[in-house]
């Protein structure tokens, strides 16, 4: 009995990944330091990652789990491009969080 | 020799392409002789296509010549064409030979001025523009020209612009001239709309409907006034004697003041389809500015504004002739006038130059013992316009009042009247300029030392074209004679383009009382001029010419100024209120919005995840997806 609740299903992936997505909701919105806030939208990423796979498996399509592959890479090439700027920004300003720079404001 | 009837427009062309390159370095005179050697040479090519026309057939004599294709859009097909048949090569005869005394003349007259070379600049694209007003094959050919002469007219009589009243004299022609010239663009525009060309050729051979041929030939006529100086726009022609005399001769009394004329004659077919009061308004209004402006020179006392007021009211008797059908006669007094009125203009200008810049004949007298040669040829020129047979002006005026007795004898009388004015003021314009006591002495003495002002005689290539003109003016007649048929040369010649009306009054018993009003105006003036039995009437209000230049200066100045500068308001405040106000609407709403970009990066976020929470919600709760 103990084993069979126990057992994980794919309604438990799936309430991971919404909470993983809202945490990283939330550390955008919440959090002024670029990095953190870099990561937050990181863990948004993976966490859309993590549903894919769990509905992949569930339906047996392999559509999901290619699609993440794609995310993925993706991810890796606005990791480079989001952590060069990310880098430059606290070369000029150290200690600048998200708040400092608004000089495109209207 | 047909063909070459491009050369006509081409040689003053090429005259005022060369000026404008090398005027500053051919200079005072040469330049003056180039102009001059540019027209006589156009005009011995115009005496050759004018011979080669005489040898062929009457039906032969049109002939088109097109040069380029210059307007093909869609349907409007215009062609830079030049058309050559009678009406245009005497019109090409007598612009050209009399251009060339008239540049032979402005050697003289304008040497030692500091712009020499520019004024024949301006003289060659004169006549390029003239010849291409007459030559035209198409109203749009013929426009060009038109707008060409105005422009030249506009920069000669402001050729010394320096002078305040010379720069607002050009100023007031080119306004009233744009006036007429939108009666010549609506002419046209019914033109294309009736008969989709502007070809006359197609105009006036096709089959107007009469209240097509009305608009177009009343437009026209609109055209006409501008250009030709009649009531209600003569206003700029007597202005335009600030310009030099050459300038007052070939222009304003010789030439381009007669295109209004020559357009009437080449649209004859169109006015003769037009409805009857068509041709009366042209006659009442003819009639109306000869009689009116006749009075106002006879009590002129500037030397040019005399013969300013004559050529509008002499143009107002070609008019009266157009009006009445007899468009042969208006050509043949156009030819004459031309012929004693630059005679008149020039031995104006003569005397003029003679006497040091004097226009006021006040201050003349006695001029005919130092100026014989111009005294003489302006006599005769006198003799002419006041209708004494046998010089020229004598014909065309007497065929013009038979046709006048024809439509209407009011008309006629009216005519009658205006021929004996022309008389009276002409004669007093001789005598107070030629006979009496010498008075220029007493007039530069109020100026203060003067040095030598003996009036002299003019060098000879001034005296030179008086002469020319005198004999013309004395024998020009002959081109026209009313005894028979075959005397009657100029309507035979002009028969195949022009419409031509016989007259059914007898031509005598007319003819006799026309030369003794014409006598009895000149025994008046020396009565009171010469004998000084009577006093002279020249009330104030005639030498304001009415007050009718004065009531527009008022009216425009006063009334007009405010009605204009209420719509300037209007224009300012209501038209650009509305433009501006809709920019400053959107730039403040716009100024509004722009804050919602606050540059900062988490609320770009909370909108976006609001916004996808939203979208969701639509999704699952109103589409039902899910």
């Amino acid at each position: 009995m103990i084993a069979a609740i126990a057992t994980p299903t794919t309604t438990w992936y799936l309430l991971l990944g919404a909470v993983l997505f809202s945490i990283g909701v939330i550390g955008v919105m919440v959090r002024r330091n670029p990095l953190i806030l870099f990561m937050c939208v990181e863990l948004m990423l993976n966490a859309v990652n993590l549903t894919f796979v769990a509905l992949a498996r569930r339906f047996g399509d392999i559509g999901g789990q290619s699609t993440v592959f794609f995310v993925m890479v993706v991810a890796a090439a606005e990791v480079v491009v989001g952590l060069g700027i990310v880098v430059a920004i606290l070369r000029r300003k150290p200690h600048a969080t998200t708040d400092d720079m608004a000089e495109l404001k209207g | 020799m047909l063909d070459l009837v491009w050369l006509i427009p081409a040689l003053p062309l090429a005259g005022f392409i060369c000026i404008l390159l090398f005027g500053r370095k051919l200079g005072d005179p040469k330049a003056g002789y180039f102009a001059t050697a540019m027209v006589g040479a156009s005009f011995l090519v115009t005496v050759g296509v004018f011979a080669d026309m005489m040898s062929k057939t009457a039906e032969e004599r049109s002939h088109l010549r097109t040069l380029f294709q210059w307007i093909p859009v869609g349907s409007l097909k215009v062609d830079l064409a030049l058309l050559a048949d009678p009406l245009s090569i005497t019109m090409c005869l007598f612009v050209t030979g009399i251009g060339t005394l008239i540049h032979l003349y402005a050697v003289g007259y304008m040497h030692g001025d500091s712009k020499f070379s520019k004024f024949f600049l301006y003289l060659n694209l004169f006549a390029f523009s003239m010849l291409m007003l007459v030559l035209g094959s198409n109203m749009l050919v013929t426009f060009l020209g038109w707008e060409g002469v105005g422009t030249c007219s506009y920069l000669l009589i402001a050729f010394w612009h320096q002078k305040d009243s010379a720069a607002t004299a050009g100023k007031k022609a080119f306004i009233t001239n744009r006036v007429g010239d939108w009666g010549f663009m609506m002419a046209m525009f019914f033109a294309f709309w009736a008969v989709g060309s502007l070809d006359y050729s197609v105009i006036n051979h096709s089959l107007l409907s009469t209240s097509t041929a009305t608009a177009i030939a009343l437009f026209c006529f609109i055209g006409a006034c501008g250009k030709s100086a009649q009531l209600p726009l003569y206003l700029w022609l007597p202005d335009a004697m600030e310009g030099p005399t050459p300038v007052s001769a070939l222009i304003h009394a010789a030439t381009m003041v007669t295109a209004g004329v020559y357009l009437m004659c080449r649209i004859s077919p169109v006015l003769e389809i037009a409805s009857n009061y068509a041709g009366w308004i042209i006659a009442i209004i003819g009639a109306a500015t000869a009689f009116y402006a006749a009075t106002i020179a006879v009590a002129q006392n500037d030397i040019k504004k005399v013969l300013a007021y004559s050529t509008v009211s002499q143009l107002g008797y070609m008019f009266l002739a157009v009006g009445s059908g007899a468009y042969t006669a208006a050509l043949f007094h156009m030819i004459t006038h031309a012929f004693f009125k630059a005679l008149l203009f020039l031995g104006a200008g003569s005397v003029i130059h003679g006497m040091h810049h004097e226009q006021d004949m006040r201050r003349m007298g006695a001029l005919r013992k130092l100026m014989p040669i111009t005294a003489i040829t302006f006599i005769i020129g006198w003799l002419a316009i006041a209708g004494v047979p046998p010089f020229a002006g004598f014909w065309s005026k007497d065929e013009i009042l038979l046709f006048a007795y024809d439509k209407s004898p009011i008309l006629w009388f009216v005519g009658l009247v205006t021929a004996l004015l022309t008389a009276y003021y002409m004669t007093r314009q001789v005598i107070m300029v030629f006979y009496g006591k010498a008075r220029w002495n007493d007039a530069h003495e109020e100026h203060g030392a003067h040095g030598d002002t003996e009036p002299h005689e003019s060098p000879w290539m001034m005296v030179t074209p008086l002469m020319v003109l005198a004999v013309l003016s004395i024998v020009g007649g002959a081109i026209n004679l009313p005894f028979s048929h075959t005397t009657e040369r100029l309507v035979t010649w002009l028969e195949p383009v022009v419409v031509v009306r016989e007259s059914t009054t007898a031509k005598l018993p007319l003819a006799i009382i026309a030369i003794v009003v014409g006598l009895v105006g000149i025994g008046l003036a020396i009565i009171v001029y010469a004998k000084h039995r009577v006093k002279a009437i020249e009330p104030q209000i005639l030498a304001d010419a009415w007050g009718y230049d004065r009531a527009v200066s008022n009216f425009m100045g006063g009334p007009g100024r405010q009605a204009f500068d209420g719509l300037a308001w209007a224009d300012g405040h209501v038209v650009d209120g509305a433009v501006n106000g809709t920019g400053a609407l959107v730039r403040s709403i716009a100024g509004k919005v722009r804050k919602l970009q606050t540059g900062n990066v988490r609320t770009y976020a909370a909108a976006i995840g609001a916004g996808v929470v939203l979208l969701l919600m639509w999704f699952v709760v109103v589409r039902g997806i899910l």
